[in-house]
């Protein structure tokens, strides 16, 4: 277990800035899951957290120790790659015990590591194979054993669930967080899959071009999204953005229409001025036409989804999604109106893209 | 591999294009063996059978006369050794100069391909520059260097010699194969701690035996038969096989035998043929795998 901190990282390439001051505390044993879209720089800052790749500025500091200089391998950590990155010409223990020959571990100690972390992804039958004799989920096993063979307090992922079909996916995903239950180290894991940030997380950090837009539980960045940019990139569907403007007494004005938005709890109530608001499918109800404070809307159609449903109005000349029971959104008229909870939902400043 | 040409079914069905196929490489391999026949059948003859002038006869008795003649009293100039010496000659250039040339291109090549420094491009260009100059260009400025350094002439010359003219090429070969490489080995190699010469040797050299052998092989063909560097560089004690067959066949004293010369250039082929044959299939997968430009 380690602390990580990291201050004011800079790196840019060719004159565009990749990591922009980047500054993220992450308290030992946490697991923290970097979620961006690809090119938001999020991989780079996992290099740069390795070692593996340099930064204009700002520091790397691992248990109070300042590594900006050091090599990976003497900052401690271990790194699971995307594309597993495996010794192709050894065999899986050849792979595991590599760093450990390398770094000159007595040979009882390595014999004892490999089999531990073996058991411990039961890939105790293919220590002999290649891996070019193992399938996509093997490779993935050993990879990971790879990286936690030697015990380290930090470990990195980039994307290492990536190239696995949907099925294995979600299977990893459970092991990798009882793994960290288990070992109870410090975990960095990018990705671009909100599902594996939602569910692996203590926190997520969400990147947008080089900056940390949110560093927050995995929950409230779905609940409380600090910018535009996380509202619509954490969710599916996306969240519904309605631009408008606040007349600072509790009416958000949309067109010819007002909602009240007294009930949203803002940091100064008298904030006015253009607006985004953001709900999610599931906070709107669905009501009678004309009912109080509701807004008409057409139904454009509906998407059974198993389990629920999302039906897709046509709003205030915006398509929204609203999550539906199976068979409210069988019997669902054309005409309805809505009505949007305005405690869970979201407003953000048109100007600033943050929230209010 | 069992897909078909579009064209090919409809046109001439798969049997016709199958026999097509044939008749195109046995002629081809009937073009390129019959000089190598030719030579064979008329080193097999004796001197009675050549003066009679008929090149494309069979021997009528075959002998290995003009063999041993040419292995070892045919005269290379002043001594009457045959080729025998200059095989050995052959072998203790051709093989450390193979080596250090191939290692030394494996190592450039990694290094340019993946430890990405700011100018590994402008140094690949500078190296691929090296490709392009022809040899004799560079015969004065190099016999000049190497005498200042004592080394013209000698077995180290030669050796070195044929390291520095080698490393552009085999340099490219190796960057071009290192480039297809996965970057992440490399870094997975340096998390683990493994330095740039460990994760060399234990990771990257142990994944490319085809491109190792495929270069091997150009190279030793290309030192065995050089005939040019030997000439200049070796020094008189360590004359090339393809020197003294050079000196067999241009040698003024005595009369000509056709025959002799023609087992002397069997005989300095043979190596090369060997190589060959024994590493075909290493050869074929490497040119496979795209590292081979022609």
């Amino acid at each position: 277990m380690s602390s990580v901190s990291i201050r004011k990282i800079r790196k840019s390439f060719a004159g565009l800035t990749v990591l922009d001051s980047v500054d993220m505390e992450i308290a030992p044993g946490e697991f923290i899951v970097i979620l961006g879209p690809s090119g938001c720089g999020k991989s780079t800052l996992l290099n740069v957290i390795a070692g593996l790749d340099d930064c204009e500025s700002g520091q790397i500091v691992i248990d109070a120790v300042d590594v900006s200089g050091l090599e990976p391998s003497q900052r401690g950590l271990a790194m699971v790659f995307q594309s597993y990155a495996l010794f192709p010409a050894m065999t899986v223990r050849r792979n595991l015990s590599f760093g450990m020959e390398v770094a000159g571990t007595p040979k009882p100690t390595i014999v004892q590591k490999v089999d531990w972390v073996a058991k411990l992804l039961q890939i105790e039958a293919l220590l002999d194979r290649k891996p070019g004799q193992l399938s996509g989920g093997q490779r993935q096993r050993v990879a990971i054993g790879r990286a936690l063979v030697r015990s380290s307090s930090i470990c990195l992922f980039d994307e290492p669930l990536s190239n696995l079909d949907a099925k294995l996916r979600a299977e990893t995903r459970v092991e990798l967080k009882q793994l960290h239950e288990t070992l109870k180290s410090t975990m960095i894991y990018v990705t671009h899959d909100q599902i594996e940030a939602m569910t692996m997380a203590d926190r997520v950090a969400v990147m947008h071009k080089g900056r940390v837009e949110q560093f927050a539980p995995p929950q409230s960045i779905y609940e409380k999204p600090a910018s535009l940019f996380v509202a619509g990139f954490v969710g599916s569907p996306a969240m519904n953005l309605l631009e408008g403007s606040l007349d600072g007494a509790g009416r958000f004005l949309v067109g010819q229409r007002s909602i009240g938005s007294s009930a949203y709890p803002f940091e100064d109530p008298s904030t006015a001025g253009e607006a985004v608001l953001g709900i999610r499918c599931e906070d709107i109800d669905v009501v009678e036409p004309g009912s109080p404070d509701s807004i008409p809307a057409k139904l454009a159609f509906t998407e059974l989804l198993g389990a629920d449903a999302l039906g897709w109005f046509d709003c205030l000349g915006k398509r929204m999604s609203v999550r539906l029971g199976v068979d409210a959104a069988r019997s669902m008229r054309k005409e309805v109106g809505l009505r949007f909870d305005m405690a869970k939902a979201s407003f953000f400043s048109a100007s600033t893209e943050r929230r209010l | 591999m069992t897909r078909s040409l579009p064209g090919e079914r409809s046109v001439f069905g798969p049997r016709a294009a199958r026999l097509g196929l044939y008749a195109f490489l046995f002629a081809s391999a009937a073009f390129f063996l019959l000089p190598l026949l030719l030579v064979i059948s008329n080193s097999l003859k004796p001197m009675e059978e050549i003066r009679q002038g008929n090149l494309l006869a069979l021997p009528v008795k075959p002998t290995f006369d003009a063999w041993l003649t040419a292995w070892k009293s045919a005269c290379t100039g002043l001594e009457c050794g045959g080729v025998r010496p200059g095989l050995w000659n052959s072998i203790k250039i051709t093989v450390p100069a193979v080596v250090i040339s191939t290692l030394a291109g494996a190592l450039n090549g990694y290094a340019l391909a993946q430890w990405k420094s700011r100018h590994a491009n402008l140094i690949m260009l500078l190296v691929m520059v090296g490709l392009f100059i022809p040899y004799q260009a560079m015969l004065y400025p190099t016999v000049k260097i190497l005498s200042s350094l004592s080394l013209f002439r000698t077995y180290s010359g030669i050796i070195l010699v044929h390291v520095v003219y080698g490393l552009p090429y085999t340099t490219l070969l190796f960057r071009n194969f290192y480039v297809g490489v996965p970057e992440e080995i490399s870094r997975a190699a340096r998390m683990e701690g493994a330095s740039f010469l460990r994760t060399f040797r234990s990771v990257i050299l142990p994944l490319s035996t085809n491109i190792l052998v495929v270069v091997a092989i150009l190279q030793f063909t290309g030192i065995w038969n050089d005939y040019l560097l030997g000439l200049i560089f070796a020094g008189n004690d360590n004359l090339p096989m393809t020197v003294q067959l050079t000196n067999i066949v241009n040698n003024a004293r005595g009369s000509a035998s056709p025959n002799v010369n023609m087992a002397a250039a069997v005989i300095t082929a043979i190596p090369t043929l060997i190589v060959y044959f024994l590493s075909g299939r290493y050869f074929v997968r490497g040119i496979a795998a795209g590292a081979v430009k022609g």
